[in-house]
């Protein structure tokens, strides 16, 4: 019978990613789908949601960045020390098609490039663009060479690759290349983007949304989405498109821990 | 078949949602609403905005599930927009659930989510999660729980339902004395214990509260005794709630003496449209035993 309560496992290893965002590995084997989620206790703190940004048979990832007192909290741990883990929870990506592309913003890297491990085992073409705001910030660069994938780099002042927003690129992929499918993660404004230049172009799209979560397995109804009621931790995070610019809230607000509306 | 009346409000089922699961938003609402449930009632609603406590908030045990979310509430203009909000989109009838740390507040709190026209509105004075803030919940004294039933009613013209807590030596007293004080109708019951749940691993209690309402399967026979209690004592209509899974837990719930049944855990257990599930449970038992409605089954464990 499964429980709902945390599976308590030491850190095995933590990679120094870039600055401010680390990768803590996990000696436990997972079997988690590119796009889900674990929530991580750390006892008698908090307990916060974070995709799974790498997984093999025997070990998994989450990458964090050092962004709020829970996160800080996180980066302060060593080798060793004892963290709790719910899940895997939520629906994964869907890959379709042989010519995919994914679009990356900032820690959003994390599921995309679990899912680019997952594509290039199902001999699916990934072309992967990375959009960070300075070059200290790019994620998985190194990573990404070492498995062949072909990556594409934005930063927003210049500092390493095209100097623009990673949707700038996106836009020639769309024109040029017979994209069957976009994938993204990254901050909202930035996915609703994607979304949209997808629904011009007619290609499939799916994005990872993010909102605050209290339980992880659909009854608290802290991360509903205005209109439909949409659970983002059971009937997401993954979700598609089109659906997500279907709802008023994508884009606009989301909810905080009192359920307060937040302005994004 | 199914219809049923809470103090002439007609619900199409009995199956209520019970306040704390999925109530947050208008539009999580209208999703159980649209998924069956006869009525829906939302997260407790104070007149202050609340955070509630650190996660986790909610995990499961072998039996059920344990929970402190600890009264996060969106504060009560929020709350009326999202009152408001359901009755532009959904006929199914709503009830607004309110909380306060002090009598005079439950009164202000009602007087305040009647402007938002709710159908019903309960009143939670059974939280057992968060003692340290609230001390002993007020349905522990059944004169303390009479004031707080009256003050609601002085500030509304809304039927009332007070929700009473388990956790009490003698809940009969508790509902005597919430009905003498003019409430039309009674929820029974929240969650019970508080119980915990430790990982032995981390050597630390899993809920940041370290303690909490449990719910589901471990609670259903404590719930089934509590509305038979009450149904013996009171003649006022009473929502059973605690641990319905399915139609057969719905039926022994109103055999006890419920006019309705609310449902929480169950979301969990057999996804949002458990309402749809259990009524169609429910019907499938009337049929095969000759039942034609659903007041020949209320209290029918009494006679």
């Amino acid at each position: 019978m499964k429980l709902e309560q945390p599976i308590v496992l030491p850190i095995k290893k933590i990679v120094n990613e870039v600055s401010k965002i680390k990768t803590f590995i996990f000696d436990h084997k997972l079997d988690s789908k590119p796009g889900q989620f674990i929530n991580l206790w750390i006892p008698g703190f908090d307990e916060k949601p974070f995709s799974i940004s790498y997984q093999d048979d025997k070990r998994f990832a989450v990458t964090v960045a050092c962004i709020g007192p829970f996160t800080d909290k996180i980066c302060g741990l060593k080798e060793g020390d004892l963290v709790g883990i719910r899940g895997p929870y939520g629906n994964p990506f869907n890959l379709k098609g042989k010519n995919i592309v994914l679009v990356g913003g900032g820690c959003g890297c994390g599921p995309l490039a679990f899912l680019a491990d997952e594509a290039l085992k199902n001999k699916i073409n990934v072309n992967f663009v990375i959009g960070a705001r300075t070059k200290d910030a790019l994620l998985f660069l190194e990573r990404m060479k070492k498995s062949n994938i072909k990556t594409f780099v934005t930063t927003d002042d210049g500092s390493f690759g095209v100097k623009g927003f990673a949707t700038d690129l996106l836009k020639d992929f769309l024109e040029k290349n017979h994209i069957a499918a976009v994938y993204s993660c990254g901050p909202e404004k930035m996915m609703k983007k994607v979304a949209e230049m997808c629904k011009d172009k007619k290609i499939y799209c799916e994005l990872s949304l993010e909102r605050y979560m209290k339980c992880g397995f659909g009854i608290c109804g802290q991360c509903c989405m205005d209109d439909s009621g949409f659970r983002v931790c059971t009937d997401g995070p993954i979700i598609k498109g089109e659906e997500a610019l279907n709802m008023k809230e994508f884009g606009n607000y989301r909810r905080d821990a009192s359920g307060k509306k937040v302005k994004l | 078949m199914l219809t049923t009346k809470l103090c002439g409000i007609r619900l199409e089922n009995p199956a209520i949602l019970a306040s704390g699961i999925l109530g947050v938003t208008a539009s999580s609402l209208i999703n159980a609403a649209n998924n069956g449930a006869g009525a829906v009632t939302t997260k407790s609603i104070s007149l202050e905005e609340r955070k509630g406590h650190n996660n986790p908030v909610i995990v499961t045990f072998e039996a059920g599930m344990i929970n402190a979310v600890g009264l996060s509430s969106p504060g009560i203009e929020n709350g009326i927009e999202e009152v408001k909000e359901f009755k532009r989109r959904s006929k199914t009838p709503i009830i607004a659930s309110i909380f306060a740390s002090k009598t005079l507040d439950f009164g202000e709190a009602a007087k305040r989510i009647s402007e938002s026209k709710p159908d019903l509105i309960e009143v939670n004075i059974s939280c057992p999660n968060v003692e340290a803030e609230f001390g002993k919940p007020f349905a522990a004294d059944a004169k303390v729980a009479a004031s707080v039933a009256e003050i609601v009613k002085n500030n509304t013209k809304t039927p009332v339902f007070v929700k009473l807590s388990p956790n009490v030596s003698n809940i009969k007293e508790i509902a005597k004395a919430v009905e003498e004080a003019g409430a039309d109708g009674i929820t029974a019951v929240n969650t019970a214990g508080p119980g915990m749940v430790i990982d032995i691993k981390a050597a630390k209690p899993i809920l940041h509260n370290k303690m909490g309402g449990v719910s589901g399967n471990a609670l259903r026979p404590i719930a089934v005794r509590c509305v038979y209690d009450i149904y013996e004592t009171v003649k006022i209509p009473i929502i059973g709630t605690g641990g319905i899974m399915n139609g057969r837990d719905a039926i022994e719930m109103l055999m006890a003496g419920a006019t309705a049944v609310g449902m929480g855990s169950a979301v969990y257990y057999r996804g949002i449209d458990v309402f749809k599930k259990v009524c169609s449970e429910i019907e499938e038992f009337m049929k095969e035993n000759g039942y034609s409605n659903l007041k020949e089954i209320t209290g029918r464990a009494h006679k």
